[in-house]
């Protein structure tokens, strides 16, 4: 007699510790392999678009922060290059500079938060987590020098940033970056031939290129996939085009790949750091912008290659002092497309894995 | 170096392809008749020189008379973008033709636009509400929405 | 004084001996009986460990040297509560490094980040699963009013709509010392309250 099985559904979150915030799967599994997936999304959805609408264009700055809260400083330097490209604003030189120091910081501690809390979800408790936590802590001394904040600093501001660094940012982030190669080392030391994490990585929810491209994921979704597409190479904005850095990327696209481009990463953006420490040039901050801003009616998309993903802010304008829409290209959203295809035929277990692998943030997901 | 494409030469070449399917065109984008919207689509997709491969975004503007569908298409391989608008009239029972078929990354957005605009996407294998729950009424990103 | 060597000394080295063993001889027949223990009445584990002190104090320093906080992580402020309780800020000093996913294990709720009416019911659901005796720390502006998204359309302006919350802690999002200084003030409000 053959036996019937019956598919079983389980629902994971929103309440869930490893699904980074309040996502919820809606799983379907037979016996431990996930059969079908949906995700339901909208626990976090605070209606950020509705709400800047009435809001001054100076006013958004601090909303973005509470996007993508894993990396604030990416979303101000997104949501205000969207605002100099519809105001035809331009930038004085030493701003250009410290914003990218800022967003390659930011993208060194998202990552380290991301890698941190996906080895987490692969089952090495706490341990990598807090010793990711230490570089991350450093880095917001940092941005707490130069901000005053913690988490939301509200930093850059239209046609510049809002304060020049004090002297001691310079020697503390010169120390920062000479220590952060041998952390990564670390890093790799503890774990990049670890036996357990490449069980648990290596092979699983493989992304094929060709899905990737299709269902739009970016980031180090994508190039885990092997395809080097980096915004800050493709379509340069800032000053980027000033930078020596590689783009890594993966080959197969699981798990361990995207693992494995997010410390690369790191190590680029260290990189980047040094260099444009280096060239950084004396002079002002921001240039004359009148507090109500009104932009000239037209649209904008002004994106960005945020840790996540490609970050894009579209404004269209009325000639008001307040967007008549601003749309959030949200990366982290986007590259949830193909999670359900990524999952399909891998245990229940893996289940995490692939969702740490993916690095989203709700915040943003959701708005 | 990105390239963004100009609207008018690629809408004077739709135009000829597709007669009667471009409204109007300009230098960022041009506009396309909504029942056009699939087979222009289709052909940037997967013309030789144009592979508009990568959906960047889609996103919708109330414009009160009219709501604007924006797509924002990117080619990975020759690096190039261009915009794509269609428009739908009234405030009630809109519709588009859904592109999930071609780009699988619409499929979140265009779910997103009908909760929050309420323009619905026809052949969309899962039009539900994304953000909102269900008995949630009206639609919060129209302008008349307070 | 000159000490004659040759006169006879008070007592002889005998006589001296002579005392001392009267004295251990009294000793020692008035020791045969073993002391009875005066807490003899006590089981015998609990010989020498009983302190004694009111009931109310007893339950209310058990219950708040270990607070063991449910998981309750929506948005940015859950970030701020990771340094808190990672090694810098070092929760666990006091007694609630315990992070539990379960709510009937958990006793504390931290409600760190915005809370939404799609998200409310399961929040309600969590609190009314956790075990009493129970409390809520309302972390950052959203938690207390919907801080920064108060007018939206999908945010409930504050937890407390839904449940008591004991301490608020202001900020967007706090500092990890403004939330350790909740903890305590938390343990302090726990100190004083009456449970019988
Ligand atoms: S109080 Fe501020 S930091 Fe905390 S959840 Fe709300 S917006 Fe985020």
């Amino acid at each position: 007699m053959a036996i019937k099985t019956e598919p079983f559904v389980l629902n994971m979150g929103p309440q869930h510790p490893s699904t980074h915030g309040v996502f919820r799967m809606r799983l379907t599994l037979d016996g431990e392999v996930v059969v079908d997936l949906e995700p339901i999304f909208g626990y976090l959805h605070r209606g950020i678009e509705k709400l800047v609408e009435g809001r001054t264009y100076a006013q958004i700055i601090p909303i973005t922060d509470r996007l993508d809260y894993a990396a604030p400083m990416s979303n101000n330097l997104a949501y205000v290059l969207a605002v100099e490209k519809l105001a035809g604003i331009t930038v004085p030189e030493r701003a250009e500079y410290l914003r990218v120091i800022m967003a390659e910081l930011q993208r060194i501690a998202s990552h380290l938060l991301a890698v941190g809390s996906f080895l987490n979800d692969c089952g090495a408790y706490f341990t990598p987590f807090l010793y990711m936590w230490r570089e991350r802590e450093s880095i917001v001394d940092l941005f707490d020098m130069v901000c005053g904040q913690r988490l939301t600093y509200n930093y850059m501001r239209i046609g510049g940033v809002s304060h020049d660094v004090p002297d001691e940012f310079l020697v503390a982030l010169d120390k920062f970056v000479g220590r952060m190669p041998f952390f990564i080392d670390e890093y790799d030391q503890l774990l990049a031939e670890n036996e357990i994490l490449l069980a648990r990585t290596k092979g699983v929810g493989i992304l094929s290129k060709e899905l990737a491209i299709n269902s739009s994921a970016s980031g180090p979704v994508l190039r885990g996939t092997g395809v080097e597409w980096d915004i800050r190479r493709a379509a340069p904005y800032s000053i980027y085009d000033r930078f020596k850095f590689d783009i890594p990327i993966g080959s197969v696209g699981d798990c361990y790949d995207r693992y494995r481009v997010r410390v690369e990463e790191m190590r680029q953006s260290v990189r980047i750091i040094n260099q444009a420490m280096k060239q950084l040039p004396p002079g002002e901050i921001r240039s004359e912008v009148p507090p109500l801003l009104r932009p000239p009616v037209g649209e904008a998309y002004g994106h960005i290659e945020s840790p996540k993903g490609e970050l894009g802010f579209y404004l269209v304008s009325d000639g008001s002092i307040a967007p008549y829409r601003l749309h959030i290209r949200p990366p982290s959203l986007i590259n949830l497309t193909a999670l359900r295809d990524m999952i399909i035929g891998w245990k229940i277990q893996d289940v995490v894995v692939v969702l740490g692998s993916i690095d989203i943030c709700l915040g943003e997901v959701d708005r | 170096m990105a390239l963004t494409l100009s609207g008018e030469e690629i809408g004077a070449k739709l135009e000829e392809k597709f007669p009667g399917s471009i409204v109007e065109s300009d230098k960022d984008s041009f506009l396309v008749r909504s029942e056009f919207l699939l087979p222009v689509a289709d052909y940037l997709k997967d013309t030789p020189g144009l592979d508009f491969d990568f959906l960047s975004y889609i996103t919708a503007v109330d414009y009160y008379e009219y709501f604007e569908v924006v797509y924002r298409l990117t080619s990975l391989e020759h690096n190039h973008s261009l915009v794509m608008k269609a428009r739908c009239y009234g405030r009630d029972n809109l519709s588009l033709p859904s592109v999930v078929s071609l780009w699988r990354g619409a499929d979140f957005q265009e779910r997103e636009i009908y909760d929050l605009m309420g323009i619905s996407f026809d052949s969309h294998p899962n039009m539900r509400c994304i953000f909102l729950w269900d008995s949630f009424e009206g639609h919060p990103l129209r302008r008349d929405y307070l | 004084m000159e000490i004659d060597i040759n006169e006879k000394q008070v007592y002889s080295s005998t006589e001296l001996n002579k005392v001392e063993a009267e004295t251990i001889e009294a000793l020692r027949m008035g020791s045969q009986q073993v002391i009875p223990d005066p807490d003899e009445w006590l089981a015998q584990e609990l010989k020498g460990n009983v302190l004694l002190t009111t009931v109310d104090f007893f339950l209310n320093w058990a219950r708040r040297s270990s607070l063991w906080t449910m998981l309750c992580f929506p948005a940015c402020c859950a970030m701020e509560f990771m340094s808190a309780s990672a090694s810098r800020f070092d929760l666990s000093r006091f007694g609630m490094e315990i992070l539990r996913a379960s709510p009937r294990q958990a006793d504390l709720m931290i409600t760190a980040g915005t809370l939404t009416w799609k998200m409310a019911p399961q929040i309600k659901r969590i609190y009314d699963q956790m075990a009493e005796p129970k409390w809520v720390i309302a972390m950052g502006a959203c938690a207390i009013t919907g801080g920064t998204f108060a007018q939206s359309y999908s945010v409930v302006p504050g937890y407390n709509h839904l449940i008591p919350v004991d301490v608020y802690v202001p900020g967007c999002p706090p500092r990890p010392e403004a939330l350790i200084h909740a903890i305590q003030m938390l343990q302090d409000k726990i100190a004083k309250r009456k449970n019988l």
